[in-house]
């Protein structure tokens, strides 16, 4: 079934795949190669000036463009040659074809001389049913023989559609006439539903843009598996000339039209303003008209259009006592205590003052960052700190660049190149970006390869840059497996560099265990950033790594051996056994409240405002090594201060955060009727009592004392032998939608700690919302603990009735169940959050699960299961044994 | 006649070996090339192994016979080069049909033997697809990164005079194989839809790209994904990879598309890298070690094997495959 939906994506290829999920990001697809649209375009087409044409297209490719859409149609040039020509010498270059081509002609004969030309996955633009069904059929069949996908104006024997009604008809007639019969694959199929002008002035118009959404929204919901694409700019056509107006009507237009479904779109990205940068006011006057909410809208807006004119902001600068020493102590006091708001003057000044400008770096700049590397080793400084006091190395470092590049001088001679990556299917990278910047400003070169990195991938980059260390960094359980392919790989390509492994469900354990063994060389398991700068000092110094690498070696072997032998002591029980020894609630006098509201709901808009109380906050000072509760850890003796400071600088970025709405949150949860059956599983039931879908629940089966249950999630729930109706929740909430532009752009301006604060940030938001969404929906929603009244401590206790476990953790680490979830509520669908191939939430701060009303629920650990449950959990899950055993392999027993 | 989708979802099917490898072995002359038939042709013949299936028909027919007796369930007839396009560097475009036919009747008699022997175990016929000598997507000339030395039309319709004489002289399977340039196998894919079309008839296809360099992309420059999406507009047998650099490096290639695919998987590599002369020395068990890696990672459901390989090759590879099951296709039916 899953491996269905996958097939169900469109997929186009140029020299690389692109696949488009019914829920990936917005697909943009560029536009300037189109003699229609871009006069520069076709001057350079007619003077056969094809060079300075080919620069368009990589300018759009490198601008971002997913898809580039070329059209050759003017009367003055011969477009079938045109067309061919160009796509020829676009796949001379490789920088260009990496993306899918659209094809764009409203005549078949260039749209075929194309399709012959180009050997991945296009996209023909344009065929519909104007000229009838018989040629429809025709030029469909053709492009399905090709091998390209489609896109189908809403266009037919009648004309264009332009309202609600029309789009929909002809958009349904399509689609009924290619999937029936043309036998055209549905995913296939990318309707573009005709963007036409608002605030025209004519009455007639004023709908164009909502019955484009509506239309949208109707189409994605009623004809599976189709995308639906668009020319955005259209729709500010009335606007021409005032670009602060076209840009926000460009975004309010995308906000709603993305919402609704639209997917795949022409639009130009430097005509798009931010929508949560749009003054309130403009706001209001444009999405009064883009929604159709007022008769005066249009009016309104015009004369608003007049007034819109920028703001500018004014910095206040103060001068400080510090300032007033000595340069190098004033560039060691900005890089000990992490302010970047001198450092780029005193470079300047220390510039001046040497004869190359490298030695600013080796001189000024290291004297500094070596105070700051003694501090951190001796203790007296914290990973918050070095983090800033890394961007404020960064930030000198990018001001003298451009001099040093400027007299050629010779590079400065890092002290070895380290790549890091969190491995395939994973999203987490706060970790590996922390241990980045460490050892980054300890004078390592580090290649960061972002996250989902495939394991080719690292492997290839590893052998290019010939790097001296690879550092794999992962979160949810399968990347542990992950990380041993990646080993194996190593060991097949025969790399000598050493290995080295973190991340939160990473241990010595498994490192030992399971990765040492793969890999001659050296594995060493570094979970904290501190030790990161000693362990690859070690492994690097020519002097001391064989020493150290044999003495790892030997650590690991013991540690394996021991850790073995230790696994032997243990005892289990079968899962029969197992399933004797449930947990009983007494079904007949425990009491079931149904729930208020049975069934999905969703939250689409949301003040995390709301969410500040709701943070548990210990988890955010361990996040950067600093251990403690929240809020003792603030007068610690040891880590008081930096951590007092750090939980400033977050208060600072989260009243960013929420004054400026840089953080989407988005929630979805569903309460549904359910049984538990004899073999664990949970089925859940729609209104009518029909079978919606099944949770498959793991048991204990460490052999226990008399007496003491083997837990499984299916005990909370009433057995259908019980004949009781049941109930059961499940849930995803999101902060995430943001984070990464956040971070992007705070990494852009060589700001890692703001980098890494707001997703730190983030996380605990999330973590905060499903807090905030439990106390909800146990109050309200399913109502069965009206009356509780915890302040947030107890809840970060758990001291409430019932339980929230989440896929992936202890009560149940089966990650596939995610997928359920997901298709329970359409998680996807509704509010955007994925599953990774190894079922890693993105955005990543997400939190998923259920909800179990029972007051007898509670949170327990799994721990290790024996192959007779896996075997019969493949069963129900209807996968194979190997599959199953890949997804369950770290709870498996030796 | 067994049915090949039937069988293909009970076990792993065994594509025979090397053709070319085995003809080395007869040290066949410019004369033995002739024959009668082609004594006085003007040009010279000797290397044109299609030919051989007019002119030593025998010898074709043993080394199907060895394969099979090796334990292949499909074996490919000796028509790599058989398009009007590369025959034309013999100047015999005019014997494109009778090639293909000749040959595809070789294999399938003795295909018919051996099933006949044993209606167990059916033998099936692939008629080979070879991938011409010119490229659609890519210039021959540096200067003129635009030019191509072949158009889709012109492949398309070498395709199909070889489709419909691979068919009509009994081929069971149509093999498009050592793919370089995605757009030439589009215009086979093409040719074959109309054909089928044509012929009111269901064909099963098996589609083998190649990857011929470290970079992990074909010749055409795209990566093992992108091709596989490139091609799957056509309901296909099976997708894999052939020849290029050996079992070995052919393996990461196949792990890319395996999970991505619902098509059953092939894999037919050469035996390991040519050594300085040219010769492939990897010995059938050596081979058979690193195919045994695809049949643990579950990611086969056809092996064979292409350049260097013989019916020891083969032998090998057949013990192995017994051991394991095939990999689940999913029909997409669930």
């Amino acid at each position: 079934m899953m491996s269905k939906e996958q097939v169900r994506y469109l997929k186009l290829s140029g020299l690389e795949p692109l696949i488009i999920t019914p829920d990936s990001n917005f697909t943009n697809v560029g536009e300037r190669t189109n003699v229609a649209g871009s006069r520069k375009f076709l001057r350079l087409v007619k003077e056969e000036k094809f060079d300075e044409a080919l620069a368009i297209a990589r300018d759009q490719v490198e601008g971002g463009a997913q898809i580039i859409d070329i059209n050759m149609d003017d009367g003055l040039i011969d477009g079938k040659e045109a067309m061919v020509r160009f796509l020829n010498l676009i796949a001379a270059e490789p920088d260009i074809c990496r993306v899918p081509i659209m094809i764009d002609s409203s005549k078949w004969e260039i749209i075929e001389a194309g399709l012959q030309v180009v050997q991945g996955k296009c996209v023909v633009n344009s065929i519909s049913l104007k000229e009838g069904e018989d040629k429809f059929i025709w030029e469909a069949t053709q492009v399905k023989r090709y091998g390209a996908a489609v896109i189908v104006m809403a266009f037919d024997e009648v004309g264009q559609a332009d309202n609600y009604e029309r789009r929909i008809e002809i958009a349904e007639r399509s689609y009924r006439v290619l999937v029936d019969k043309v036998g055209f694959k549905a995913e296939d199929i990318i309707f573009d539903l005709n963007i036409f002008p608002v605030a025209t002035g004519m009455e007639e118009h004023r709908k164009n843009a909502i019955d484009f959404i509506e239309a949208t929204r109707w189409v994605r919901q009623n004809l599976p598996h189709v995308s639906v694409s668009g020319g955005v700019s259209n729709v500010s056509f009335s606007f021409r000339g005032n670009n602060t107006v076209r840009e926000a009507m460009h975004s309010v237009f995308l906000y709603y039209a993305i919402q609704a479904g639209m997917n795949i779109g022409i639009v130009n990205p430097t005509m798009l303003e931010v929508y949560d940068d749009i003054p309130k006011d403009l706001l209001e006057h444009i999405e009064d008209v883009v929604l159709d909410r007022r008769d005066d809208a249009t009016e309104r807006l015009l004369d608003f259009a007049e007034t819109v004119k920028g703001k500018v902001k004014e910095d206040e600068g103060k001068v400080l006592e510090w300032r007033t020493l000595p340069l190098q102590e004033r560039i060691t006091h900005s890089l000990v205590k992490g302010i970047d708001a001198f450092i780029v003057e005193d470079a300047e000044e220390a510039r001046k003052g040497v004869e190359r400008p490298l030695h600013v770096i080796e001189g000024h700049l290291m004297t500094g960052m070596n105070v700051v590397g003694d501090l951190f080793g001796s203790g007296k400084m914290f990973l918050p700190q070095v983090v800033k006091s890394a961007r404020v190395m960064k930030k000198a470092v990018a001001y003298l660049n451009p001099y040093i590049e400027a007299e050629k001088g010779e590079k400065q001679q890092a002290l070895g190149k380290v790549l890091m990556a969190t491995v395939k299917g994973d999203v987490h990278d706060i970790g590996k970006n922390i241990v980045s910047v460490v050892l980054g400003c300890n004078n390592y070169e580090i290649v960061d390869m972002g996250v989902m990195v495939p394991p080719e991938k690292i492997i290839e980059t590893a052998i290019k840059e010939n790097v001296d260390i690879i550092g794999l960094s992962g979160l949810i359980t399968p990347s542990l497996d992950e990380m041993v392919y990646l080993a194996k790989e190593m060991e097949r390509e025969n790399f000598s560099v050493p290995l080295l492994i973190g991340g939160a469900t990473t241990s010595k354990a498994h490192t030992a265990i399971k990765i040492d063994p793969q890999y001659k060389n050296a594995v060493v398991h570094v979970n904290d950033a501190s030790r990161a700068v000693t362990v690859v000092g070690d492994l690097l110094n020519k002097k001391t790594t064989n020493l150290y690498v044999a003495k790892l070696k030997k650590d690991y072997d013991e540690f394996r051996e021991k850790f073995l032998k230790r696994g032997k002591t243990k005892s289990y029980v079968s899962i029969g056994e197992a399933r004797n020894r449930k947990f009983k609630i007494d079904w007949s006098t425990s009491e079931i409240i149904k729930p208020k509201q049975l069934g999905i709901q969703t939250i689409q808009k949301f003040d995390i405002r709301v969410l500040e109380e709701y943070i548990d906050w210990s988890p955010f000072f361990r996040s950067w090594d600093l251990h403690g509760k929240y809020p003792n850890i603030l007068t610690d003796e040891v880590v008081g201060m930096q951590a007092t400071e750090l939980f400033a600088d977050a208060q600072k970025l989260l009243k960013r955060v929420f004054d400026e709405k840089l953080l989407k949150a988005k929630a979805i949860f569903g309460l549904f009727p359910a049984n538990s059956t004899n073999d664990d599983d949970i089925e859940i039931y729609k209104e009518n009592g029909e079978l919606e879908n099944t949770f498959i629940t793991l048991r204990q089966q460490l052999k226990k004392r008399e007496g003491v249950p083997s837990f499984a999630l299916a005990d909370f729930v009433a057995p259908k032998a019980s004949g009781k109706q049941d109930y059961i929740g499940c849930f995803c909430v999101t902060t995430g939608f943001g984070t990464k532009e956040l971070a992007e752009a705070f990494e852009a301006d060589n700001d890692d700690y703001n980098s890494i604060m707001i997703k730190a940030l983030a996380d605990r938001l999330a973590e905060a919302f499903a807090e905030y969404l439990h106390k909800e929906v146990r109050t309200e929603h399913w109502g069965y603990s009206k009356g509780e009244k915890l302040t947030n401590q107890e809840l970060i206790k758990e001291e409430y009735k019932g339980v929230r476990p989440a896929p992936g953790y202890p009560a149940c680490p089966d990650h596939l169940e995610k997928k359920t979830i997901w298709e329970v509520l359409k998680v996807e669908d509704e509010i955007g959050v994925q599953l990774t191939e190894s079922l890693a939430m993105w955005p990543a701060a997400s939190v998923s699960g259920y909800y179990f009303g029972n007051k007898e629920a509670k949170y327990f650990g799994l721990g290790k299961i024996k192959e007779d449950q896996l075997k019969d959990y493949a069963k129900r899950r209807r996968i194979t044994e190997a599959e199953a055993k890949k997804w369950l392999n770290p709870n498996l027993a030796e | 006649m067994g049915n090949i989708k039937e069988e293909i979802e009970k076990r792993i099917l065994i594509l025979d070996g090397a053709m070319g490898t085995m003809l080395q072995q007869y040290d066949f002359s410019e004369e033995d090339f002739r024959g009668e038939r082609f004594k006085d042709y003007p040009s010279s013949l000797q290397g044109n192994n299609d030919l051989l299936s007019l002119t030593q028909p025998e010898a074709i027919a043993e080394i199907h016979k060895k394969y099979f007796q090796a334990g292949a369930d499909i074996v490919e007839t000796n028509t790599f080069s058989g398009t009007t396009i590369a025959m034309a560097d013999y100047n015999m475009e005019g014997l494109v049909y009778e090639l293909n036919f000749e040959s595809a009747k070789i294999a399938k008699r003795v295909a018919d033997e051996f099933t006949k022997q044993n209606p167990e175990k059916p033998r099936f016929v692939a008629g080979s697809i070879g991938p011409t000598n010119r490229t659609a997507s890519m210039s021959p000339d540096v200067n003129d990164p635009g030019f191509r030395a072949v158009s889709f039309d012109e492949l398309r319709i070498a395709y199909k005079l070889q489709v419909e004489a691979l068919l009509d002289g009994g081929a069971d399977i149509l093999l498009v194989e050592t793919v370089f340039d995605t757009l030439n196998a589009k215009a086979a894919l093409f040719a074959i839809e109309e054909v089928k079309e044509e012929r009111k008839i269901d064909v099963p296809i098996m589609l083998s790209g190649t990857i011929t360099d470290a970079s992990g992309r074909t010749l055409s420059g795209q990566t093992a994904e992108a091709f596989l999406i490139s091609i799957s507009h056509i309901p296909l047998l099976s997708v894999g990879f052939n020849c290029a650099l050996g079992a070995n490096l052919l393996q990461p290639h196949l792990e890319a598309i395996a999970s991505k695919t619902d098509f059953a998987i092939s894999a037919h590599p050469n035996a390991g890298l040519p050594n300085a002369f040219g010769e492939y020395d990897e010995s059938a068990e050596e081979m058979a070690d690193q195919i045994e890696e695809y049949l643990k990672k579950d990611l086969i459901n056809i092996i064979g094997g292409c350049c260097g390989t013989t019916p020891e090759h083969i032998s090998a590879i057949v013990t192995l495959a017994a051991k394991y099951s095939p990999r689940k296709i999913n029909t997409g039916a669930l």
